[in-house]
């Protein structure tokens, strides 16, 4: 079977342990977390992991399975990129007397679609958000003049399918 | 709704009383049904240990003479009762030496507690004296586990702990409790734990599922079930007895399926996997439907995938979601307790006979009998055989006995020649294969099932890895039957060498110490068999006598259990020689 990209979303209870005990199923396997974000969801007190893997789909659904195993997970789902929606963020600093030295820097400002956080006299920083093709594009215009830090955030992604968790839930409780 | 919360919480306050955390653990226990736990203490425990104290008419602690062997008692008593069974420790390396355990029961899902003191909580982090990250280090081998810090946690923590292991697909719990938890007060009251909102403990049975798995039995010419300990955990034996006879259905078990279908049932055609039956290998690859129920195709039991019963539909009856499709692809998943599943799939099975294909297994069954079974349990040769011994045992039990084995040879010999005639009967390390797990396990069986005869069937290696555990088996005078067949050898790892590492013999011959004597030395009543003629007599003095008995069987050093599939081989593909 062929390898691609999965992205996984896991929902479930605020537990301080369940990091620990999804990073275990991957580690457990030898397969790469290529990018990790948790946040809250769209439901009061319930957490999602946004976890990207890039493998076979056997090996993607029955890490899922294995994940929804675990207690404190309400369900968890896996998608390909087709069916979702996802943004990376990332965050570029760079010297302040570039923007006037180097005039090329400010069209690739313009061109990449990218803001400006915050400018003083020694720094500014450009904030990227998009595909991640985008921001190495970004990334790559940029490295010749030099960049004094860089940032990349894990995926974020909605699904174009509903995500039926408010039903799960309420399941559960019968 | 609301005014109802609010009025049992009206009530929980009126029933509610002040207690440490130290004292609420034991009320927990009790309100749980637990009167019998194992343990061992230590500095971060000790105030749970002073309730104990306090409370020994209403619950027994058992000191095990190291800690990993608390848990395998508890996990002994867990599989001859179906109750959780509950082990403690100290932090530390109290601990961490209840992890072989926790993997173990979470390998072969045992319900069980585990309960660790931990450094206070204002220490925690600070590489305190005998601080360790047990709830990190036991998250791969528990079902669940949780450090309470505030004493205010324990009612609610603990009932959902009790909950967790024994629903569902049972296993194992570790709560961890600071020091101060235990020292604080709280307000306590008791609800037992009827459900986690995150977790689904039984999937609902799909009835489209289960006509179509009846339709493909009702079709099929040669019906096969291969039966694992989810028959046993889900108390189906019934329902699987009914299946078999009205379908006409051959069936055969894993080692921790054993004893959940009698094992002189017309229909119980023997044992699959590495060391399993000579037909019920075989057939796997020729039967037209395969019934697997509550069994989880370990690769001891499949050998290659790529050969496994590719012919056959295959009808997986399971618990577990996380199991369906994972090793071995079901053409039908049957989800739920299998007791409810086997119930609503009866009805509509037809009655059948399959008397042809019944007698393959019989033809299979004369090769093997002749090549090795009668070799095993009737030698003509000098040295004793296991299989021997544990023919005498069924005779002298009258297939009444728990039998409690450890890992290696006489494990794999026990489960091909033991009689059960009851479920929860055989007691083996299965997914793990520890070693050093009879001794203890056998006395939690024994504690659990006093009204039965309870057998440890031991090699002299595994033996020695919790030997120490006769130190409760005299000082509780425990009436557990300890056989110890002894080869000299690691013999399990020797017939590997012998077989596939041209006999080189790394570190797998040892020099044993006189077992008798030591058994003496516990005060525990102890004979040694060197020759055929005191087998019977041996074996017979050892089952009647009331109180433990140790007996030694020395038996030919170098002989190896067949049949047997070479890791990576087909079923099809088993070797008799
Ligand atoms: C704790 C542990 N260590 C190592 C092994 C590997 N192992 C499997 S069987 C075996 C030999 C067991 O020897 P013995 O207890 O004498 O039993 P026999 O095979 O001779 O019946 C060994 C070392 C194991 N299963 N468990």
């Amino acid at each position: 079977m062929e390898k691609q990209w999965y992205t996984i979303s896991v929902y479930s209870e605020n537990n301080v342990g369940l990091l620990n005990r999804i990073s275990g199923i991957f580690l457990k396997r030898h397969i790469n977390i290529e990018s990790l974000n948790v946040s809250k969801s769209e439901i009061e007190n319930v957490s999602k992991f946004t976890i990207v893997i890039n493998t076979t789909e056997d090996w993607t659904r029955k890490i899922v399975n294995q994940i929804e195993k675990q207690i404190e997970v309400i369900k968890a789902f896996y998608h390909t990129d087709d069916e979702t929606i996802y943004q990376e963020s990332a965050l570029f600093k760079i010297a302040s007397h570039l923007l006037f030295d180097e005039r090329q820097i400010q069209n690739i400002i313009k061109e990449s679609k990218s803001q400006i956080v915050t400018v003083n006299r020694e720094f500014f920083v450009l904030a990227k958000t998009g595909r991640r093709h985008e921001i190495d594009e970004m990334h790559e215009a940029l490295e010749p003049y030099g960049i004094m830090q860089f940032v990349r955030s894990g995926r974020i992604a909605v699904t174009k399918a509903a995500m039926p968790i408010s039903e799960i839930l309420a399941e559960f409780q019968d | 709704m609301e005014t109802l919360k609010a009025q049992k919480k009206e009530e929980k306050k009126k029933t509610s009383m002040r207690i440490t955390g130290a004292e609420a653990i034991i009320h927990c226990l009790l309100e749980e049904g637990v009167n019998l736990i194992y343990g061992y203490p230590g500095g971060a425990i000790m105030p749970v240990y002073d309730e104990l104290y306090k409370f020994q008419d209403k619950l027994t602690h058992i000191l095990t003479r190291h800690e990993q062997g608390a848990t395998h008692a508890a996990q002994g008593f867990a599989r001859v009762t179906g109750k959780v069974g509950v082990a403690m420790a100290t932090s530390g390396p109290g601990a961490t030496n209840l992890v072989t355990g926790l993997a173990d029961a979470q390998i072969d899902s045992t319900p069980m507690v585990c309960i660790t003191g931990q450094v206070p909580r204002h220490l925690l982090g600070s590489d305190a004296f005998q601080e360790t990250d047990i709830v990190g280090i036991s998250t791969p081998v528990t079902k669940w586990n949780y450090q309470i810090t505030k004493a205010s946690e324990i009612p609610e923590i603990m009932a959902k702990a009790f909950y967790i292991a024994r629903s569902g697909r049972p296993g194992p719990v570790l709560i961890d409790i600071t020091k101060n938890a235990q020292f604080d007060e709280l307000d306590f009251a008791y609800e037992k734990c009827t459900g986690v909102r995150s977790y689904k403990p039984v999937p609902q049975p799909d009835m489209k599922a289960i006509e179509k798995a009846a339709e493909l039995i009702n079709k099929a010419k040669k019906p096969y079930i291969v039966f694992g300990q989810g028959v046993i955990l889900g108390e189906a034996e019934v329902q699987l007895k009914a299946l078999v006879e009205k379908a006409g259905i051959p069936a055969a078990w894993t080692i921790l399926g054993l004893s959940a279908l009698d094992t002189e049932h017309p229909m119980n055609v023997g044992m699959v996997g590495m060391h399993g039956n000579y037909g019920p290998n075989v057939l796997t690859n020729e039967c037209d439907v395969l019934l697997a129920i509550g069994m989880r195709f370990d690769d001891r039991v499949t050998g290659s995938l790529d050969t496994y019963a590719k012919q056959a539909k295959i009808i997986h009856f399971e618990i577990d979601p996380a199991e369906v499709n994972k090793n071995v692809n079901a053409d039908v998943a049957v989800m739920g307790n299998a007791k409810q599943t086997l119930e609503l799939l009866l009805p509509l099975v037809n009655e059948n006979e399959h008397k042809e294909w019944r007698a393959e297994f019989d033809k299979k069954y004369k090769i093997e009998f002749d090549t090795v079974i009668e070799k095993d349990i009737h030698p003509t040769k000098e040295g004793l055989t296991m299989g021997e011994v544990i023919e005498q045992i069924n005779l002298a039990s009258d297939q009444k006995a728990v039998i409690v084995t450890d890992v290696g040879q006489h494990q794999m010999i026990t489960c091909r020649y033991a009689k059960f005639r009851q479920s929860k009967s055989n007691i083996t390390s299965g997914g793990l294969g520890t070693m050093g797990f009879a001794l203890p396990a056998a006395i939690g069986a024994k504690m659990g099932a006093m009204d039965r005869e309870v057998v440890a069937v031991i090699g002299d290696g595994g033996y020695q890895m919790t030997i120490q555990e006769l130190g409760v088996i005299f000082q509780h005078n425990v009436p557990v039957k300890i056989v110890v067949l002894n080869n000299e050898h690691l013999g399990m790892v020797r017939q590997w060498q012998e077989l596939f590492f041209e006999s080189r013999y790394a570190s797998t011959v040892m020099t044993n110490p006189d077992f008798v004597k030591i058994a003496e030395g516990y005060h525990i009543k102890s004979r040694r068999v060197e020759k055929r003629e005191d087998l019977t007599e041996a074996v017979q003095e050892m089952m009647s006598s009331k109180d433990p008995y140790f007996l030694e069987v020395r038996v030919e050093k170098e002989d190896n259990v067949f049949p047997m599939i070479p890791s990576g081989a087909s079923v099809a593909d088993i070797r008799l020689k």
